[in-house]
């Protein structure tokens, strides 16, 4: 584990048409890493996230992305992911392809990815169109030992999964509290491992059995605190839900996005300043 | 009478009325796998009220969960904080859905048609959307494997129509007993609650029709509100308006969500990063 700004840390680790999975469900999303790939200009990254959310709203709109894998593409709680609509309906600012499949698949297919299958198993008992579209990617197999029909699910394995956690300890062990979404599972399944988190502590307090990534794990960590914003970090601060409704009136309009973006990302240095610049953090 | 007239004319709202019904619909100790807004809002009145030991499951992986305010995200931190326990999703999905420990899935959706088929996809052609919805999330398992589901949806001819743009999730799929036939575990839309009324599968041809109206709402209304010939059950019960005291209890919670989302987010920076 490498102790890197999160500058660094992208510039290393994330290279134009990558498959990126930048996890969190709903919960420790990390914005701080997703603005950096915003600012370094990566193009045509494959990406992945079981709820796009803001954060690949953002990405698609400033070009970063060529093609998404997800589950649930809304603004949670508000309505639509404007950015990716238009990318999807208009292919603004261009084309988008996308891999739809449910959080249930989503979940067995990141599962897969961290043991090293090549498919995960599920029920087929399902009806959906999904199943039907020249895009869909699971498959029915036979059980070798009922007969019965299930869905092989094919694995994900990405070529960088990039987490925001709690904490990290001296060592480089890294923590993440409350919800987990499909965190572990993405970050095992991952070729790359790249982590921001709030704070560096010297022991981290808790259970064995707490979700810890292991140092040798992570190829590198980043200490950004705030780094989920406006999404939020159990223990350190709530959802800026001003700033999720805010979202959907800046990113309806092109124009207002680009300018958005531009004086809150492009043109800041980094995450302490974009959250200065919106009056969170002193 | 118009809608604004109606509402002036009545104690209640026909939010209030929808979220107190679909509360109405939960036993105490049943195990829902709830979703953000009404139904949201209707499970923790059900909990608040008469079915104090429902077990509330958010597919954020929290379960046993009794928030004292209303989530605004299925990740909300409150969920966590109040849950028996906090499972990684491959586990909500495989352990508790899947292998069948759910009793009851709320689902929405953009569209709906006659057998409680839904979509959530996509308006138009897929290929070419003229609306790209959010999309699946956690539906079509809900609807598959959970023992019964119950859809909440406001009725208009646009949302309740004759064919789908595209199936998300499914119903009683081409009705007639297609569902259990295909294997589905689940039951199936046990009811539709919409603001008009409920609407329920008829037990031969599983089609949806109105089996229940709000003190107020004119058969004929609902069914100008629908994009199908709505079929209407021999009798058509008139429900009772909400209990004052479950209307209060439902407004305090919303009061209650609402101060403790006001205040702004302060983050604290280390003096020197």
């Amino acid at each position: 584990m490498a102790l890197l700004p999160l500058r660094d840390a992208i510039e290393r680790h994330v290279r134009d048409g990558q498959s990126v999975a930048l996890e969190g469900f709903t919960h420790l999303i990390p914005f701080a890493a997703g603005h950096e790939i915003i600012r370094q200009g990566r193009r045509d990254l494959h990406l992945v996230r079981m709820t796009p959310d803001l954060i690949y709203d953002q990405m698609i709109g400033m070009g970063c992305a060529s093609r998404l894998t997800f589950s649930w593409g809304g603004n949670p709680g508000v309505g639509s992911l404007h950015r990716l609509r238009d990318a999807v309906e208009k292919h603004w600012p261009a084309p988008l392809a996308i891999v739809e499949r449910t959080h249930a698949e989503m979940a067995v297919a990141y599962q897969a990815g961290a043991g090293g299958l090549p498919f995960g198993l599920m029920q087929r008992h399902v009806q959906t169109d999904l199943a039907a579209l020249p895009e869909a990617v699971v498959k029915p197999i036979e059980c070798p030992f009922t007969g019965e029909t299930l869905s092989a699910v094919p694995a994900i394995k990405p070529d960088v999964t990039i987490l925001h956690a709690q904490q990290v300890d001296a060592q480089g062990n890294v923590l993440i509290r409350g919800i987990v979404g499909a965190a572990k599972e993405a970050a095992m399944a991952a070729r790359c491992l790249v982590v921001t988190v709030e704070e560096r502590v010297e022991r981290l307090r808790t259970e064995s059995n707490a979700l810890i990534l292991p140092s040798w794990l992570v190829a590198s960590v980043s200490v950004v605190p705030g780094g989920a914003y406006p999404s939020y970090a159990q223990g350190y601060y709530p959802r800026d839900n001003g700033f999720y409704l805010a979202w959907d009136e800046i990113a309806r309009d092109r124009e207002t996005f680009r300018r958005w973006m531009q004086q809150h990302v492009l043109d800041v240095r980094d995450h302490a300043q974009f959250l200065r610049a919106l009056g969170v953090a002193a | 009478m118009n809608a604004a007239a109606r509402t002036a004319a009545r104690a209640w709202t026909a939010d209030e009325m929808m979220t107190v019904t679909a509360a109405r619909h939960l036993r105490d100790g049943a195990v829902c796998f709830v979703g953000i807004g009404l139904p949201s809002a209707a499970c923790n009145l059900a909990r608040l009220t008469h079915a104090p030991n429902l077990v509330l499951i958010y597919e954020s992986g929290t379960v046993g969960t009794r928030p004292s305010v209303l989530p605004l995200s299925i990740g909300d931190g409150e969920l966590a904080e109040t849950a028996d326990c906090v499972v990684p999703l491959p586990e909500i999905f495989a352990h508790y859905l899947q292998a069948g420990r759910v009793d009851v899935g709320f689902l929405g959706a953009a569209q709906i048609d006659r057998f409680g088929n839904l979509n959530s996809t996509v308006i138009g052609s897929y290929a070419r959307p003229s609306v790209r919805l959010p999309g699946s999330g956690g539906a079509p398992e809900i609807a598959t494997h959970a023992r019964e589901v119950l859809v909440v949806m406001k009725q208009s001819p646009r949302s309740f129509v004759p064919q789908l743009d595209f199936r998300t999730s499914c119903g009683y799929l081409d009705g007639g007993g297609a569902r259990r036939a295909s294997g589905c575990p689940g039951s199936g839309p046990r009811a539709v609650i919409t603001d008009f009324g409920v609407l329920r599968p008829r037990a031969d041809t599983d089609e949806l029709e109105l089996a229940a109206v709000y003190p107020g709402v004119a058969v004929d209304a609902a069914r100008a509100a629908t994009g199908w010939p709505l079929r209407v059950a021999p009798e058509v019960e008139v429900l009772a308006a909400p209990d004052p005291r479950d209307l209060a209890c439902l407004r305090d919670l919303h009061a209650r969500t609402q101060a403790a989302h006001a205040a702004p987010v302060r983050i604290a920076l280390p003096a020197k990063l």
